[in-house]
Formats: C-alpha cells, structure tokens, sequence
C-alpha cells in the first residue's frame, strides 16, 4: 500500500534521513524502531507531507505522494498521529474529533465515525464537552487516534504513541492498538518502547542515524542479539 | 445633577454599546479567535463607510446597493489584508504584524485625508424616531443595536457548529495539526480573513446611520475597540458584547459627571488594569 | 583607527563646524530641520533602548507628553526654571513607566499584549491634556511664555546655533548610553529575556528588575527629548507631542534605519525628516497627508521585507562581505526520533 523509496529528506542544512526505503502492505502493522535521534519522526513527518522530501519517492496505492503538501495527503488516506500528540488545547473533546472529520468525505460519516470511536473509547465519551487541554496523557493519546480514526484512513501513522506514559497506561494503549488493527486499519508505528511494539507488529525496521539497518519479520528482530542488548536492557 | 441626565446618559450609553458590539464583531474573529493584529480593523470600516457615502450620497443609488458594496469592499480588503500584509509575516513575531497593520493605519488615513480631507461626510437618512419617558430614541440606534445582536448569535453559531468555524477557532492553536487534519491552513485564514472584513462592511454599513465619516474615525474608535475585544475575552463573542456595553456606559456616564475625555481616559484605565488582573478578559478564570 | 571609526569622526568634525560653514540664506532653515533631526534621533534612540529587546512600545508618546507638557507648564505659570522643569518632566515620566511597568512585567503581559497596553498609556496622556484644558489650553495647544531675550534660566535663545549645539550634545550623550547598555552584560541578559522570559529567571536573571530598569531608562530619555523639543519650537499640542500618531512615527524611523543599531535611528530619522521637507518643499500644502501616507507604506514594506531597516541590513550586509558564512550549524531546528 504504501511505497517509499530512496528518500533522503532533513531540516535546514541537516540532513536526518539517508536513501530510506520502506514499504507498508494493507492490513499489515509496520514498526520503525531506533534510538533517539535516529530519524524515527522525521520519517513519519514525510510520510504525511509536513516536511519535503530532497530526494526519493512516495506512494500510496500507486499514486504518487511526492511534493504534495500535508492537507492533500490527508485527503489521500493517511492519517498521522504526531509526536506530542498535538491536540487543539482549548477545544474540547468532541470539537476535535469533530476536526478529525474535516475532510468533506469524513463529514459525510461523522455521527458512524464517532460512535466507532466512543465504543473503543468509552472515556472520550464520558469527557467530550472536557478541553483536550485538561486531559491526561493516556487520555490525550487516545483522543489523538480517535482523531486520525474520525477522517477514516487507509493508513494510520503513529509517533511514538507511548511517550510520556505510565507503564500501566502503555499496556493499555498498546491493547487499543491490537483493536484498531483488529478492525482492519494498516498501521504504521514509530516506537522507542521496542520490547512493546515488536509484539504489536507483523514486520519492523530499525533505522539509526537516519539510515535503515535491518528489517524483517518482528519476531525475528525481536531475537537479534544486539538489538536484545542495546534496546531491550537483556 | 437632575438625575434624568444619568438615566439619559444610561441609555445613550446602550445605545452606544450596539455600535462598540458591531464594531468588536469582526475584530474579535481576526484579533480574538485567529490571534492576528490588525490594528487599522476601524480603518477598514472607515473606508467602507465612504463607500456607502459614494455609492447612496453622491452616486444617487439605494442604500441597500451601498450596503452591498460596503459589504463586498469589506470581504475585499480583509482578504487583501491577509495576503499582503499578514501571510508574509504570520510566522514572525506577532508584534511584526502590529507594527506593519500600524502602518498601514497611517497609510489609510492619510490617504483618505489627501483624497478625502478632513471634511466629515454622512449619509442622509429620514428614519423615525421614538420618545419615551421624555428620552429620545431613533431608529438610527435601535437598528445597529438590533442587527448587532443578531450578527453576535449568527457569529456564535458558525463558530461553534460549523465544520469551518470549528476549523477557524482551531487553526491558532497548532497550525500543523489543522494541516494534519486535512485543512489547508492558508485557507482556513483566508476564509477567516475575508469573514472580518465582511464583519467590517456590515459595521461600516450601520454606522454611516448615525456617524458622519472621516479619515480620523479609526483613531476615535479604533483603540477603544482593541480594548473591548480584550475585555470580553479574546475569542468570546458574548463576552465582546456584554464587554462593549461596559465600555459604553463608562464612556457615556462619564461623559456626563466629568467630560467627554474623562469617560474615554477612565474606559482606558479600566482596560489596562484589566491586562494585569485578567488578561484572558472578564468572562474568563485568570490562567 | 578603523575606517569606521575615521568616518565616524570625520562626520562629527562636519556637524560640528557646520554652522560655520558660510550658507547664506539657508543657515537658519538648515540648523532647522539639524535641530529636528537631532532631537527626534535621539528620541528613536531612546524608543530602540526598550524596541530592540522585543519591548515594542507603541505609547512613547505619553513619556514625550509628559516631558514637554510638564516644562512647559511648570513655566508658564510658574515660572519655573525649564532647568528644573525638565527634571520634574522626567520624574513624572518614571512615575508612569513604573506604574505601568511593574504590573506589566509581573504578570507577564508582553509582546503585542504590552504593545497594546503602551498604546492606551498614550491615549491617556494625549486625553488628559485635552481634559485639563483650563490649564492645557486642550487641543489648541499651549505657547512657551517668553522670557523676553535670551536666557539660560529660561533656556530660550533667539540664534538657533545654540539649540543646534545643545541637540547635538543631547544626541551623543544619547548614543552614548545606547553605546554603553549595547557593551554590556545588561545586554546578553535583556537580550536572553527577549527570547525566553521563563528561561533567562531560571538562570538567575532578574526579569522584572531588568526590563522595568530598560523601560525607566528609555522613558526619562524620551520625556527629557520632548522637553527640549518643546523649548526649542517653544509650542506644545497634544497631537503632536503625545498619542499614538507621535507614537507610530517614532516607531517608523527607528524601523525604517534599523532597530538593532546605534546609528539606526539617526538614519531613519534624518531620512523621514528628509522625505517630510522634500515634499513639503516640492508640494508646499497641495498634497496634505502624503508624507503620511508614504510613511505608512513604506512602514509595511519595511516590517515585510527589511525587519532591520536600511542602515541594520547595509551594515549585515557589509559583514557577510567581509567574513565568509560560518559552516552551518550541525544542530537541526527541531529535535528529531
């Protein structure tokens, strides 16, 4: 479904990703993982248009992604759910679930898509007249995915969803992705929390300083002895 | 003092407060809601209401024709606003964008005075009038009073159940998530953009009812303006108008017990000390 | 000695042997619009003490009010020295930059919330003279009352020369403080607080202190230049000398020749004063309002395409000829997984 192929793409005169390759079948569940500074984000960020590539390919189901500016791509099926989560702080609940579904096609399915998302989310329902901005961060980042489900996308980008979490908190989280995944949605998950997400996924690359250095299935990643050492604390 | 001046003050203050609503109207959208400057906002209504003057007083046309230009020239000028002035400097320093709407204040009014001169100019309207309790009360106040509730209610409205205006209230506080979102941002102020200046128009349009124009109008009301926006909230519809109507009655009694400077010099006092008590304005809890 | 330094001397020894150079008729309208140039610089100057530190004032006019309206009055009626007027002008106008300061910087209303704040500052003042116009005259304006000839107590002369040389002093010593607060570590640390309040306090700074003692400073200086300005054109009016028009102005011409340079404010003035006597001399009254207008415009154009103004990018510009870029920096503009 989705095709990447030799993009290198970076800030400024910093360059923070080198010829990445990297594809994402439908119905799969696809991790990048990596240390810190490895380029993880930046990757997800060209994904879905916010930064422009220097060179390479995108594409989605055969159209081409390349140059398109973020809002386009949207339109096209891709959903990202940034680093941070970047809620709109003094809307509520329900208001930004409602700009989940901006795009004129995700209107047309607004009352179905939220009550997907309130069934998979019962404590957005409880809170949706509460400012995003009020919320906890478990509760933010499931207000976050309910957000990128409310446009009803082929693909769903995730950034280090587990970020700033309680351990408790991150089971959990990584249950409701199983579910979403369950549901048929293709996913695509940028992770620091290794041990989590390779039990989460089908495949994973592990990208460091901004190139890929391995890839396969994720059980076979998960028995890689250097990646048991560096990352999984064994 | 005859305590009727008081009450007759009182009223004048409301009435006033109808007019000081329309105006913060759409600069609440621009200043308020989408965070962006414009402080030559009363310029534009200035400049809308010489359109009225041309098109009805010297042109001879209706005044609904005048009113639809005002309207049309207001949607204009706001959209040209944003793409000239504003969208070269949105990612700088948002004084960038006061300093750069102050100019083009000075550029408004000194071009309408070189165009214009000072001469003040109104539109001649026979509208009945009504008397109360020995307290006069015309059509020409009543009307902006009427249209300006009704502006407020329909602002609220597409603000908080339209997709849009969701999308406008939204765009301020992470303008890459909208993006994230499907929304191209440029649009979203654009349409925002072009909503204030129509807000303008309808402001320059109701005014001319009542206020001869001048290249000085923004200077009379512009400041005060400002302030009332800040007062109710920035982005608080309700709160702009309950604010307006404080400001009014400020600005009115105190006209009356002291001088026309006075109740302007003791509205501005009461706005400063407000941006320290609570600079989220008064229907809000201090952040 | 640089060639900056040479040029800088070479000017100085021009301005200040100017009035003996043999004009004619001129001399008078020449050591005119000096005087102006002079006295507005070194108010920009003042403004640019408190602008360049991101504290964009935009009711500098209510520090100018103060300064002139207070001489003056304290003249007029009585017969105080403008010596002492003057001192008594710029108290008040510490007293205002208190006041308002210190609620400001306590809690933390900056950037364009502080510039709409100075702006009803100004208003008030520009109102209050209006109000008080039994003693103000209002609107109208107020005459210096003469002292019938030239006096020292009362700092009024006839020979223009004088005002040129006092204006000239005035402007150095001006420069000179913006010199010394530009050397020093005041600087790093006003500067620090211009891009992050909450970072510069952690760090020890004393935030409130430190920007209510900038404002202070370019509030004494500004009220002690329209003190001077008022006994050199010896009439005062609330339009003029107090407001947000007076505001914006001075705020143009520090834009328009550079924010963030010594010599900035003198060029944008000398410039705007320049371009003010071009029309008036090319147009006479015909064309009332242009000089505004063009002001205006160009004010727009300036914020949009040259923050730095005119001398600021000259000089950028001259720097990056004279030393190659620095390699890029190896960090990125925003931390990435």
């Amino acid at each position: 479904m989705l095709e990447i192929g030799n993009v290198t793409a970076g800030y400024g005169h910093f360059t923070a990703l080198w010829d990445v390759s990297l594809r994402v079948d439908a119905g799969e569940a696809v991790a990048v993982v990596g240390p810190n500074g490895a380029g993880k984000t930046t990757l997800l960020r060209v994904i879905s248009g916010l930064i422009p590539t220097r060179a390479g390919v995108l594409a989605l189901d055969g159209t081409s992604l390349t140059g398109m500016a973020a809002h386009q791509i949207v339109a096209h099926g891709i959903a990202h759910v940034p680093e941070g989560r970047r809620l709109f702080p003094a809307l509520t609940v329900a208001d930004n679930l409602k700009m989940g579904a901006f795009l004129p096609a995700a209107r047309a399915h607004h009352a179905e898509s939220l009550e997907r998302v309130y069934t998979l989310f019962p404590v957005l329902a409880e809170r949706h007249a509460q400012r995003a901005g009020s919320m906890s961060g478990g509760e933010q980042q499931m207000l976050a995915i309910g957000r990128a489900l409310m446009s009803r996308p082929k693909l769903i980008l995730l950034d280090e969803p587990s970020m700033g979490l309680a351990p408790v908190m991150v089971l959990r989280l990584f249950d409701l992705i199983r579910r979403i995944r369950e549901e048929g949605y293709t996913i695509l998950v940028v992770e620091q929390n290794v041990r989590q997400v390779l039990k989460l996924v089908d495949r994973a690359y592990l990208l460091e300083v901004g190139r890929i250095r391995m890839e396969g299935r994720a059980a076979e990643l998960a028995e890689q002895d250097f990646v048991r050492k560096a990352y999984m604390g064994v | 003092m005859d305590p009727i001046f008081l009450v007759e003050a009182a009223i004048n203050g409301i009435l006033l407060g109808g007019v000081l609503a329309l105006l913060a109207l759409g600069l609440n959208l621009i200043f308020g809601v989408l965070d962006v400057v414009w402080i030559a906002y009363v310029d534009l209504v200035m400049l809308c209401m010489y359109a009225v003057y041309f098109v009805v007083t010297v042109w001879g046309w209706p005044f609904w024709v005048g009113a639809v230009a005002a309207l049309a020239l207001g949607a204009l000028l706001g959209v040209s606003v944003h793409v000239l002035i504003i969208s070269p400097i949105l990612t700088s320093a948002p004084i960038n964008q006061l300093l750069a709407t102050g100019g083009l204040l000075f550029f408004l009014q000194s071009f309408a005075t070189f165009l214009w001169t000072t001469d003040h100019r109104s539109v001649r309207l026979t509208l009945p009038s009504w008397e109360v309790a020995g307290i006069f009360l015309p059509a020409t106040r009543l009307i902006p009073f009427g249209i300006s509730i009704l502006a407020v209610i329909g602002l609220y409205l597409f603000l908080t159940r339209t997709y849009i205006g969701t999308a406008i209230r939204a765009v301020s506080q992470d303008r890459e998530a909208m993006a994230l979102m499907g929304a191209d941002p440029r649009r979203v102020y654009l349409v925002t953009s072009a909503v204030g200046g129509l807000m303008a128009g309808l402001a320059g349009t109701l005014l001319i009812f009542q206020y001869a124009v001048h290249p000085f109008f923004g200077g009379q009301f512009g400041p005060l303006t400002f302030m009332i926006c800040v007062l109710g909230g920035l982005g608080n519809m309700v709160g702009a108008f309950v604010a307006s109507f404080i400001m009014s009655e400020v600005i009115a009694v105190g006209g009356v017990v002291f001088s026309t400077e006075m109740g302007y010099v003791i509205a501005f006092v009461i706005f400063i000390v407000m941006m320290f008590v609570r600079p989220g304005g008064i229907l809000t809890k201090r952040s | 000695m640089t060639v900056g330094r040479a040029l800088g001397a070479g000017l100085l020894a021009a301005l200040v042997l100017q009035p003996l150079i043999p004009l004619g008729g001129y001399r008078q309208y020449v050591l005119h619009v000096a005087i102006q140039v002079f006295i507005w610089s070194f108010i920009g100057s003042a403004w640019s003490l408190m602008g360049r530190f991101g504290l964009v004032s935009l009711g500098h006019g209510a520090f100018l009010g103060m300064g002139a309206y207070t001489s003056v009055l304290l003249w007029n009626f009585f017969g105080v020295s403008p010596w002492l007027g003057t001192l008594a002008g710029v108290a008040a106008a510490v007293g205002i930059a208190v006041v308002i300061g210190i609620p400001c910087f306590r809690y933390q209303v900056i950037g364009h919330y502080f510039g709409l704040v100075t702006l009803a500052v100004g208003e008030v003042i520009r109102l209050l003279i209006i109000a008080e116009r039994d003693w103000t005259a209002g609107s109208l304006g107020l005459t210096l009352k003469a002292a019938g000839g030239d006096s020292l107590w009362a700092l009024q002369y006839a020979n223009k020369q004088v005002f040129y040389y006092a204006s000239l002093a005035v402007l150095l010593a001006g420069l000179w403080v913006w010199h010394r607060l530009d050397r020093s570590m005041l600087r790093s640390a006003l500067e620090a607080i211009g891009e992050d309040e909450t970072a510069a306090a952690s760090v020890g700074i004393r935030v409130t202190r430190l920007k209510l003692g900038v404002t202070v400073l370019s509030a004494a200086l500004t009220a002690l230049g329209g003190s001077l300005y008022a006994q050199y054109i010896s009439y005062v009016n609330p339009d003029t000398l107090s407001g947000i028009g007076v505001s914006l102005k001075i705020v143009f011409a520090v834009v328009l020749g550079g924010m963030y340079s010594l010599l900035g404010p003198l060029v944008g003035t000398a410039l705007t004063t320049a371009l003010a006597e071009g029309l008036r001399i090319a147009f006479g009254l015909k064309f009332l309002g242009m000089a505004d207008t063009i002001y205006g415009f160009l004010l727009v154009v300036f914020i949009i395409f040259l923050p730095s103004g005119i001398y600021g990018s000259l000089r950028e510009a001259f720097r990056r000829r004279a030393s190659p870029p620095a390699p890029a920096p190896a960090v990125p503009a925003k931390t990435t997984a």
